[in-house]
């Protein structure tokens, strides 16, 4: 381990450190002292808004779990979000698991919908799911087993660019309505709610709620730091290589179906990871959340921030979210016209994001053209 | 196979090798031997199959028939483009494709011979060995004032160069370039010329080219391909004095 940490403290400099911390400080340390503070103080942090907040780090890591594959290896997967409902449903059911005899019906061991639809016993996908931990190990296992194999399946066969986005939307849509059907035991169109406690900890209590705020933001930071890691090591730049010239690499001697189904996994797993913070923050996983417009709108968030910039997804999941809340309760029926309206603006005159606005200026400031659209490069 | 004589002690065995594609033959049964160290350029008209030969080679295209033995007694039909690669066969693209994003030295390092392994790959650290032949091929390319250039900066000569520095990375026993001097100024073809010869003393390589005086200056044995078979091959003087080579030049 030496060595690795070793690098990753090389990879960047004091600068990136520092920020780092900064926004370390701010998220785990100010909000909850501003939260802490009484009720009607001028600067307190409600505790809707931190569960808010909450969210949208589960919606950065989220952003940038797709980064890593659509930013650095040109992979753009549009189905994202099924990864992310995975890690939710599996969350899900050990919170269904825990909610016991305290039910509506009062069954001890069978969920609610089920004593509902008359179900007997427990279907054996169930099994095991009172654990936290055998839950938690199905959070990163299911998402990762799902993206090896369609990973594996489209890499091999080089599929790549629009048909892969396409394969990864049919996959989400696929799992959605398999999950709106009740005989699959995941409570078909209502998904699994009514959520009583984690680990022993009462879910409505502030406290806990601000402990899962807190796990987001440290799940986040241990996130950036291991995609910075990946996209700082050779790896990150075979995957760079890849996005620019991919039968060349292969002639170089490495395994693209290889290095892709690296990054690939590794991304569904954030993404589940996403997805299992998020569930108990919100109370609620249903199949809408399979939804293809869903893993579109990551996509959004992406590009928005900049993508292949780790840092500009994060950005982009708290701007564009941050502006879905207020927007929804100020003008709800503009929501929709906005965020297409974004995507137009970013695609066109942002190429880099926000994260390169900062460089877009400078160049301009300078006098020097700046290319609007990034030149298409193909082997 | 390994009964065919002629496959012993070669480095590049090709024998009847037929690709087609919609009924057009690109190769038709088509073959070549290339000696260990040897230098070989492939001339002929455009269409004739140069650079079909090449994929067959290198794993991208499948041949239809015929036997493809790298070293004697590797099937090379039956393996993808990176194991090839990773058995000792390097080529160079007739359009400079490197990997414009990183800079001169990432672009080497990339093609640096090593565990390619992707948790290896992951974990790499350069060794000072391994850095000092980054440096070293900088040199031999004439490219180590731009190493921390991104690649997309550079000349259409400098990148061809950068892509033999990368396949010098790769430390290969066999180097396939496709048309190694497209587009270059008469001294960037010298220089090329220069460099390849040095390359050449330490390994196989074959040359596709036009460029007729440059091929006169490689000096090798030269190889004449036309509608996907060999139509003569000898030295230059030779092959240009072969009336059917003349033909299929002029002679339409």
């Amino acid at each position: 381990m030496g060595p690795v940490l070793s690098r990753l403290l090389a990879i960047d400099d004091r600068r990136f450190w520092l920020g780092f911390g900064a926004v370390g400080i701010l998220l785990l340390a100010v909000v909850p002292s501003l939260n802490a503070l009484p009720a009607g103080h001028a600067l307190n942090v409600p505790d809707y808004a931190v569960t808010l907040l909450g969210k949208y780090l589960c919606y950065a890591l989220l952003a940038l779990s797709l980064d890593l594959v659509w930013g650095f290896a040109g992979v753009l997967s549009l189905g994202h979000g099924a990864f992310f409902a995975l890690g939710g449903y599996a969350m899900g059911m050990y919170m269904m698991r825990s909610i016991g005899g305290r039910g509506v019906y009062g069954h001890a061991t069978l969920p609610d919908f089920m004593v509902f639809l008359n179900w007997q016993e427990l279907p054996w996908y169930w099994m095991g799911f009172d654990s936290f931990w055998f839950a938690a190990a199905m959070v990163v296992a299911v998402p990762a087993g799902l993206a090896f194999v369609v990973g594996w399946l489209a890499f091999r066969s080089r599929i790549t660019g629009v048909y892969l986005s396409i394969i990864t939307q049919a996959m989400t849509y696929a799992l959605m309505l398999a999950f709106f059907r009740n005989e699959m035991g995941f409570g078909g169109n209502n998904g699994l709610t009514d959520f009583k406690e984690l680990l022993g900890f009462d879910l409505s209590r502030p406290g806990v709620k601000l402990g899962l705020y807190t796990a987001s933001a440290v799940m986040l930071g241990v996130a950036f730091l291991v995609c910075r890691f990946i996209v700082g090591s050779k790896l990150g730049r075979v995957l760079m290589a890849i996005r620019d010239a991919e039968s060349r690499v292969r002639f170089l001697g490495y395994s693209a179906t290889a290095v892709k189904l690296f990054a690939f996994v590794i991304s569904a797993v954030l993404a589940g990871i996403a997805g299992a913070l998020y569930v108990p923050q919100v109370g609620i996983i249903n199949p809408s959340e399979f939804s293809p417009a869903n893993s579109i709108e990551v996509a959004i968030w992406v590009a928005v921030g900049g993508r292949g910039t780790l840092l500009g997804p994060v950005l982009g999941a708290f701007a564009v979210n941050g502006a879905k809340t207020w927007l929804t309760g100020a003008a709800p029926e503009l929501w929709l016209f906005a965020l297409g309206g974004l995507f137009i603006v970013v695609t066109l005159l942002m190429p880099k994001g926000i994260v390169g606005l900062a460089a877009q200026a400078r160049e301009r400031l300078r006098g020097r053209p700046v290319p609007l659209i990034e030149e298409k490069r193909n082997a | 196979m390994l009964d065919d004589r002629p496959a012993q002690g070669s480095i590049l065995y090709l024998d009847g090798v037929t690709v087609s594609f919609d009924g057009f033959k690109a190769l038709n049964e088509l073959s070549l031997i290339v000696a260990p160290g040897e230098m070989r350029t492939v001339i002929g008209p455009n269409g004739a199959g140069k650079t079909t030969m090449m994929d067959v080679i290198t794993g991208k295209t499948r041949p239809d028939k015929g036997d493809v033995l790298f070293d004697g007694s590797v099937d090379l039909t039956r393996l993808d483009e990176a194991q090839i690669a990773n058995l000792g066969i390097g080529r160079k693209f007739q359009k400079p494709t490197v990997f414009e994003m990183l800079t001169v030295a990432e672009n080497l390092e990339l093609a640096l011979k090593c565990d390619r392994g992707t948790l290896a790959t992951l974990f790499f650290m350069a060794t000072s060995e391994q850095r000092d032949r980054v440096a070293a091929v900088l040199g031999t390319i004439g490219l180590r004032d731009r190493a921390s250039l991104p690649a997309g900066r550079l000349s259409h000569g400098q990148k061809q160069w950068l892509e033999i520095g990368m396949l010098l990375m790769q430390d290969q026993r066999v180097l396939l370039l496709d048309e190694p001097v497209a587009g270059m100024t008469d001294a960037e073809t010298e220089q090329t010329a220069e460099l390849l010869l040095e390359i050449a003393r330490d390994r196989s390589v074959v040359v596709v080219e036009h460029d007729m005086e440059f091929v006169r200056r490689l000096g090798a044995r030269v190889t004449v391909l036309h509608e996907g078979s060999v139509l003569a091959e000898g030295p230059l003087e030779t092959v240009q004095n072969d009336h059917r080579v003349i033909e299929v030049y002029l002679g339409r």
